[in-house]
């Protein structure tokens, strides 16, 4: 029970300038990620959730605090040490994130290239790796596509052809194919149809059960977070006010807030 | 370490539980204080006491489900004494994973998944291989006359009674070490309650310590070695 570390997070917090004056969209968040462990972080829009997701994957600095992750060697070398990500390259950055991160986007247009094939999409990133022999990398997005439920038979069809459902599953293969460590996801199941959805959550709760991904998933909805993660964060205007084993939280829930919140929830 | 008889793979230590409602103006609802218990192999304690008198809120705060308010859950988990209520989450689900099974009145489904793959779970999260588990599931499902059509079909639709079984054979798979019983036998007919305390018998047999919440006096005399009245220390402010 002593794995190292994966991401540490000390007081992290980011500030927006509004008419001259800071105004901290998040503030003070601390907590440490384990490989395999899922997070869930919950909270209505504004709360802050979104910002400390792009805080965590480096695609926002932060203004107060530090985000620690545990860099993989990259050549042979055995170095398993905690990095601040503040004090990483641009270039050790753009590694990290094509290699061992996945960025699931609510809105799958965002997370895809639209002017290439769903194929070209998932190749990309092995590509990234160095993967350069074209039958491998055919092979290997084949079997991704499949693994992700999608007909190979699209594999030359452009994204903007393939469902919402489709799309979100693409984006899905696009950011594992490249086994990274660590994924995170905003909101990855807004938007879709009801049984879309069920298929989807599905297919995450099997895919991060089986590669052991470590993920933070941001979500509004605590039926996801019940379902996908074993850890939770409820987060309002930008801080977390309780944090804890997920069963726990959305069953005992201590804060007034996360009482609310669990309370409003309208169950079918 | 401490003076815990290594016999005991439970025990909690002045446990207590209020309620704070905070959408009801910071209503407190006191449950239970000043709980003591001692649970070890083999045994079956069945916690007593009237409907609302706080059993199930028991039940749950020794899986690590309801925080305790105050007072301590300790388990034996690896041959180690740890505190669940102070333990990281993901400790909780290890000790949940390999130490602690927990039979709730409620199935929670998930969409799609099967019957059979619900109930090979926790094997395959022990490492067991998806054949061998599925095969395990079966012998489960069969022993608790589960019809084999309904074992490719997601729970959701099935009677009170058929959901009931399959989170039976889901709780009691991997033979935990503690087992936690939240009225097992509440929809059940009496052919398959006797085949439920057998199964409880065996446990008990092969050394499961077990906390059980029994409505069905007939069952709860049959699995019991003790009793614990959670009325007697209901805590009135």
């Amino acid at each position: 029970m002593n794995a190292p570390v994966l991401l540490s997070v000390r007081g992290a917090g980011k500030a927006f300038v509004h008419q001259g004056q800071p105004r901290w969209a998040c503030r003070d968040v601390s907590f440490d990620l384990y490989p395999g462990e899922v997070l869930a972080v919950v909270g209505e829009s504004g709360s802050g959730k979104s910002t400390l997701l792009r805080l965590l994957a480096a695609r926002h600095a932060c203004d107060a605090g530090s985000v620690h992750y545990d860099v993989r060697a990259e050549s042979g070398e055995q170095s398993s040490t905690l990095m601040d990500l503040a004090s990483m390259s641009e270039a050790r950055l753009r590694w990290l994130a094509r290699t061992d991160w996945g960025f699931v986007e609510q809105h799958a247009r965002d997370g895809l290239r639209m002017n290439v094939s769903g194929g070209a999409n998932v190749g990309e990133r092995l590509m990234a790796l160095g993967s350069r022999h074209y039958g491998n990398l055919r092979r290997e997005t084949t079997a991704w596509m499949e693994r992700v439920e999608l007909d190979p038979r699209r594999i030359d069809d452009l994204p903007a052809t393939y469902s919402g459902g489709m799309q979100q599953r693409l984006q899905i293969a696009r950011n594992l194919v490249t086994h990274p460590r660590l994924v995170f996801m905003d909101e990855p199941t807004t938007g879709l149809d009801v049984s879309v959805q069920a298929r989807l959550l599905d297919l995450l709760r099997e895919l991060v059960d089986q590669l052991q991904l470590a993920a933070v998933v941001v979500t509004h909805d605590l039926a996801v977070a019940r379902l996908l993660a074993q850890r939770m964060l409820v987060m309002k205007d930008g801080v977390v006010v309780e944090q804890g084993l997920t069963d726990r939280v959305l069953d005992d829930p201590q804060h007034p807030y996360t009482q609310l919140l669990v309370s409003s929830v309208l169950t079918p | 370490m401490n003076e815990t008889p290594m016999t005991a793979i439970l025990e909690t230590l002045a446990l207590s539980k209020t309620f704070t409602l905070h959408g009801r103006g910071g209503l407190q609802l006191p449950v239970f204080a000043g709980i003591d218990l001692r649970v070890s192999p083999g045994e079956c304690l069945a916690l007593t006491g009237h409907s609302g008198s706080g059993k199930s809120s028991l039940l749950r705060c020794l899986y690590g489900n309801y925080a305790a308010s105050s007072g301590d859950v300790r388990i034996r988990h690896e041959g180690q004494w740890m505190s669940l209520t102070t333990a990281l989450p993901r400790d909780v689900f290890e000790v949940r994973r390999r130490t602690m099974g927990y039979v709730s009145q409620f199935l929670r489904v998930i969409p799609r998944v099967s019957t059979l793959d619900i109930v090979a779970d926790p094997l395959r999260r022990l490492g067991v291989n998806a054949e061998s588990a599925r095969s395990q599931a079966a012998q489960w499902l069969t022993r608790l006359n589960l019809h084999e059509h309904l074992w490719h079909l997601p729970p959701a639709t099935f009677s009170g009674g058929e959901q009931q079984r399959v989170n039976i054979a889901h709780g009691m798979i991997t033979s935990p070490a503690v087992l936690l019983l939240d009225e097992p036998t509440a929809s059940l007919d009496a052919d398959n309650r006797r085949v439920v305390v057998e199964l409880i018998h065996a446990a008990r047999a092969s050394g499961s310590a077990i906390v059980g919440i029994f409505h069905d006096d007939e069952v709860r005399e049959a699995v019991a070695t003790r009793s614990f009245d959670v009325e007697q220390h209901r805590n009135s402010l």
